[in-house]
């Protein structure tokens, strides 16, 4: 598709030289002199839009002929049009230059003026024309003469709401209203396909026909059809198009206040009375009529919307319609609560008959954003509602990306409202995460914005367990999704043990509970490791290996959320399960290591803001670090539990630390490095790196400083690690450096603790040496207070 | 409201580096993104043309990263198409949506809708509050008639040199970035008069 071809074209149009550029412009001058333009004349213009269009950086056409390009916009034929306005929209607009405003203008130009428009006095120059245009224009004209009117002035909204004045917003309301709701009904003279009939054939009217082929029996929507269309038609299919844009712009609730203001009291209570019934609506101002029949109209399209099209895309345009009828409706009725009550019965029965439908998924979503908004107000149980939008459309779509994309807004955009109004939405986060381990590039940026409304104190074991299996649940997914697919697709061997793993009876239990839709059935599963062991070849699937790289990300966010508002007794069981998932992780193998970092990362954050967590938690904090095995496998980890243990088990952090803890806990450290330091590592396994043993030796002397009998205990270690050292390398150190660094180390300890009063202060100074203090503190203050007096009483 | 339309690269390129884009058709809807807002006041023309391009490559940026990590985790293979099969061509395009975050480039949040259709990327970049169902649908329609009247399943360069049939198309359906709720009637009376301006 894409050749070296159109790759040297652009090189040629970026490289062109400045003598052949002004060659070209000069040849260009001369074709364009003719009112014809030929076809080597169109391929030129191409060309030159290539040139202009290839590079980044603007090229300046010579003005004359620029000028000829503003000329030929305005040419009754469209190429002309076309290729002049492409050619000015990839250069400056000349100084001054004023397209003449007095002729109508064509889309093509119209569209030039907007991308070029620098201010708002812009926008509504060209508003003013359009609107002149539309009130003034001939009864015959081309069809299509003004059918850009309205996506003009939508694309004007978009930026800048402000260009239209009261008497325009006015006018165009009640355009659209005479658009929407009185259309022709018949059908227009068919499109001719050339041919036999010359003169115009005087047919007996047809009326319009709906999507399934029975005649019409109502106004005119876009789902009507016929041979051809009137102008009015067309205009009401424009209007609609821009309708929801309309309203959300000038029907927010902020601008009726301003309204209400200006109307008399009469017109208030006929208002009120009107809106209650849906009779005539003549009496209503230019607005409250735009409303009404933007009322009437969606209703229209929403029972329209259940005939049988003959054909796909008008199936597809019909789900799109109820899409679109449904955020109008809502629109309204935010604007003006009491239609809510004429709207409730049309919106339950919608959702009543396409819940069950999965292809209707994504109409059901602005349902459930109606039920949200005025479910309250008319006291509806919504309870069904939240049940398919958070237990059904998660576990049977998971791998609908449009579905995805705006459930999740949906969530992001209306969390407030749930966390308020749905209170069970936090229970569903193993289902929505569903989402996410499907397809986690695209859904990563969401979760982000979501999973701190899904952490709570009461699920938050359970949620750090489900996102430590993600990948799992990413694996299973594939695994479900290959096990409906056809069999025959799968190259013979590959996944053969998942596959049969998921389909076995005995493990159905464990991928059952990954595949569960709520939580509270359980914070994990007990044969963790035996699910890991059924999916070790996942571990090089892509969608596997792109889900664990979200993993860390999503891990800071939950700790970051969960200090927020955990006591310290939840904070507790979540260092154990941090000790406890360390080594119960899917094998991927960055993975592991990136897990690791987070998880030291936190339990330091954690143990800093409540250090008597390693007290508390120290019989496991010990059982850990106790463990040599850990040093290797774990290296990252295992250091910052030492680190803890050294710096937080003390009498300071948290009174119940008793002597014989700390003597227990600097046994079972020593031993430890007694043991990597006696012996090469065990097979397979790196050096441990010098971080480790320093900080043990530093843990250690931490401790020894509070228990000062254990001090002789630390001085022959470190005596002794001298000794062993002088005779050269050793088994557990491969690199000289590194070995000087450790000794080193060694040494400034030693020193150190040969003087045990200040060893304590200066290896855990207490904290109100460490923050600093600036003025309060009495031996910075007196420079800085002679400095203020001095400076005040020096006036110069 | 559709901010813009774009046909890029999303294979590799050799003259580019492995995450660029070749942009080979752009439209941006509507009047430019800094004009109406306080931070780019100041910039000249010239830089707003270039801001906008930086922009609109980055949005092809995007969307290029989004199509190879999602055809990576399907794991389908590419299947090149002959010119004729572009019903085929379509049906097997994957398709998907990325949240572009608000400033990341446009100033409020977008979503870029977007079909990978074998080395090429066709993405509809829509505003908030958009219909996606319509642009989805849209978005397929326009792309079949890319590959057909631009024969872009070949080998030739008609998307550089004859763009401006593109610019027709999109003035028909999808005039100004509105989408526009057609139903099959309509929709034929559009592409018989885009049929005929590319007949000439």
């Amino acid at each position: 598709m894409y050749s070296h071809a159109s790759e040297s074209l652009i090189k040629q149009a970026r490289e062109i030289q400045e003598s052949e550029l002004q060659k070209f412009y000069s040849r260009l001058m001369k074709m364009l002199q003719g009112k014809e333009l030929g076809h080597d004349t169109v391929d030129s213009l191409q060309r030159l839009h290539l040139i202009l269009s290839a590079t980044k950086y603007t090229r300046t056409l010579p003005l004359e002929l620029q000028k000829r390009f503003v000329a030929l916009l305005s040419s009754p034929a469209e190429q002309h049009q076309v290729l002049s306005a492409a050619v000015l929209r990839e250069t400056l607009p000349l100084t001054g230059q004023e397209l003449n405003y007095n002729h109508q203008l064509n889309s093509h130009a119209a569209g030039l003026l907007l991308s070029q428009a620098v201010s708002r006095g812009d926008l509504s120059s060209l508003c003013t024309q359009l609107l002149r245009n539309l009130e003034s224009r001939p009864s015959e004209g081309p069809t299509h003469s003004l059918m850009h009117t309205l996506p003009v002035l939508n694309s004007v909204l978009t930026h800048s709401p402000e260009c239209l004045s009261e008497d325009q917003m006015t006018l165009v309301s009640k355009k659209l209203v005479d658009w929407l709701r009185y259309a022709s009904v018949m059908q227009g003279v068919g499109t001719s396909s050339g041919g036999f009939f010359t003169g115009p054939r005087s047919r007996q009217p047809v009326p319009i026909a709906e999507l399934d082929g029975s005649v019409s029996g109502d106004f005119f929507t876009v789902l009507c059809v016929g041979q051809g269309f009137t102008e009015d038609q067309w205009m009401n299919v424009y209007s609609f198009s821009m309708l929801r844009h309309w309203l959300l712009t000038y029907h927010s609730s902020c601008s009726t206040t301003v309204d209400a203001d200006d109307r008399s009291e009469v017109d208030g209570s006929v208002v009120s009375m009107v809106s209650a019934t849906s009779s005539s609506s003549r009496l209503l101002p230019p607005k409250e009529r735009l409303r009404e029949k933007a009322f009437q109209y969606c209703q229209r399209l929403i029972e329209q919307s259940d005939r049988k099209a003959h054909k796909k895309t008008d199936t597809e345009l019909q789900k799109a319609c109820l899409v679109e009828a449904v955020c109008i409706l809502d629109c309204v009725c935010v604007e003006d609560a009491s239609l809510v009550y004429r709207t409730f019965p049309c919106i339950k029965a919608l959702f009543g008959r396409l819940s069950s439908e999965l292809s209707y998924a994504r109409v059901l979503l602005p349902i459930a954003q109606f039920y949200l908004n005025h479910g309250e107000i008319a006291a509806v149980d919504c309870e069904n509602v939240w049940k398919v939008v958070f237990g059904r459309f998660p576990t049977e779509l998971f791998n609908d990306p449009f579905l995805a994309h705006e459930l999740l807004r949906f969530l992001r955009l209306n969390l407030e409202s749930i966390e308020l109004r749905v209170p069970q939405y936090t229970r569903y986060f193993p289902n929505l995460l569903k989402f996410l381990a499907w397809d986690s590039p695209a859904m990563v940026d969401d979760f982000v914005d979501l999973l701190p409304s899904m952490v709570t104190t009461g699920t938050a074991v359970e949620l750090l367990h489900t996102l430590l299996d993600l990948p799992c649940l990413s694996a299973t997914l594939v695994l479900q999704h290959r096990s409906t697919c056809l069999p025959i697709s799968e190259p013979v061997g590959r996944s053969f043990v998942s596959l049969d793993a998921f389909r076995n009876p005995s493990f159905r239990g464990l991928f059952l509970f990954l595949l569960r839709t709520e939580a509270g059935s359980g914070d994990t599963m007990d044969r963790l490791s035996t699910l890991h062991e059924l999916l070790v070849e996942a571990a090089d699937w892509p969608r596997v290996t792109q889900c664990a790289r979200t993993v860390p990300v999503l891990l800071h966010v939950f700790f970051n959320t969960i200090v927020t508002i955990a006591d310290e007794k939840l904070l507790a069981h979540l260092i154990l399960v941090l000790l406890e998932r360390s080594s119960l992780l899917l094998n991927i193998p960055a993975y592991i290591k990136e897990i690791h970092r987070v998880f030291s990362c936190h339990l330091l954050r954690l143990c800093k803001l409540h250090p008597s967590l390693v007290v508390n938690q120290s019989h496991e904090l010990l059982e850990f670090a106790g463990s040599t095995a850990n040093v290797y496998s774990k290296e990252e980890l295992y250091t910052h539990v030492v680190w803890v243990l050294g710096e937080y088990l003390s009498v300071s952090c948290d009174s119940r630390c008793s002597v014989s803890l700390i003597t227990s806990c600097f046994e079972a450290l020593e031993a430890v490095l007694f043991e990597i330091t006696s012996s090469a590592p065990p097979t397979g396994m790196v050096c441990p790196a010098p971080k480790v043993i320093n900080t043990l030796m530093s843990a250690l002397a931490k401790l020894a400083s509070r228990s000062h009998d254990l001090i002789p205990r630390v001085s022959l270690f470190l005596s002794k690690l001298r000794t062993v050292t002088r005779s050269g390398s050793v088994a557990w150190c491969s690199d000289e450096e590194d070995l000087v660094a450790i000794v080193t180390r060694g040494e400034e300890l030693w020193s150190l603790l040969k003087a045990p009063g200040v060893a304590q202060s200066v290896l855990t100074p207490p904290p109100h040496v460490i923050a600093p203090q600036w003025h309060r503190d009495t031996n910075v203050a007196l420079p800085l207070q002679l400095r203020a007096l001095t400076s005040l009483t020096h006036s110069q | 409201m559709v901010r813009c339309f774009l046909i890029h690269t999303v294979c590799p390129v050799s003259a580019l580096s492995a995450g660029e884009s070749r942009v080979l058709y752009s439209r941006v809807f509507g009047p430019d993104d800094g004009v109406l807002s306080e931070r780019h006041r100041e910039l000249s023309p010239e830089e707003r043309r270039l801001l906008q391009k930086e922009k609109v490559a980055a949005v092809a940026r995007q969307v290029r990263s989004a199509v190879s990590l999602s055809r990576e985790s399907s794991g389908r293979l590419i299947v090149e198409t002959m010119p004729g099969e572009e019903n085929l061509a379509l049906q097997d395009a994957d398709c998907g949506v990325v949240r572009l975050r608000a400033g990341d480039p446009f100033s409020e949040e977008t979503s870029a809708l977007w079909l990978g259709v074998q080395s090429l990327g066709f993405t509809l970049v829509c505003e908030p509050h958009e219909n996606l169902l319509l642009a989805e649908g849209t978005l397929r329609n326009l792309t079949r008639h890319c590959l057909e009247h631009l024969h872009m399943l070949g080998q030739g360069s008609e998307v550089l040199l004859k763009s401006n049939r593109i610019d027709v198309l999109l003035s028909r359906l999808l005039p100004h970035g509105q989408l526009l709720f057609l139903n099959h009637r309509f929709a034929q009376s559009l592409e018989k008069e885009v049929a005929a301006y590319m007949a000439k």
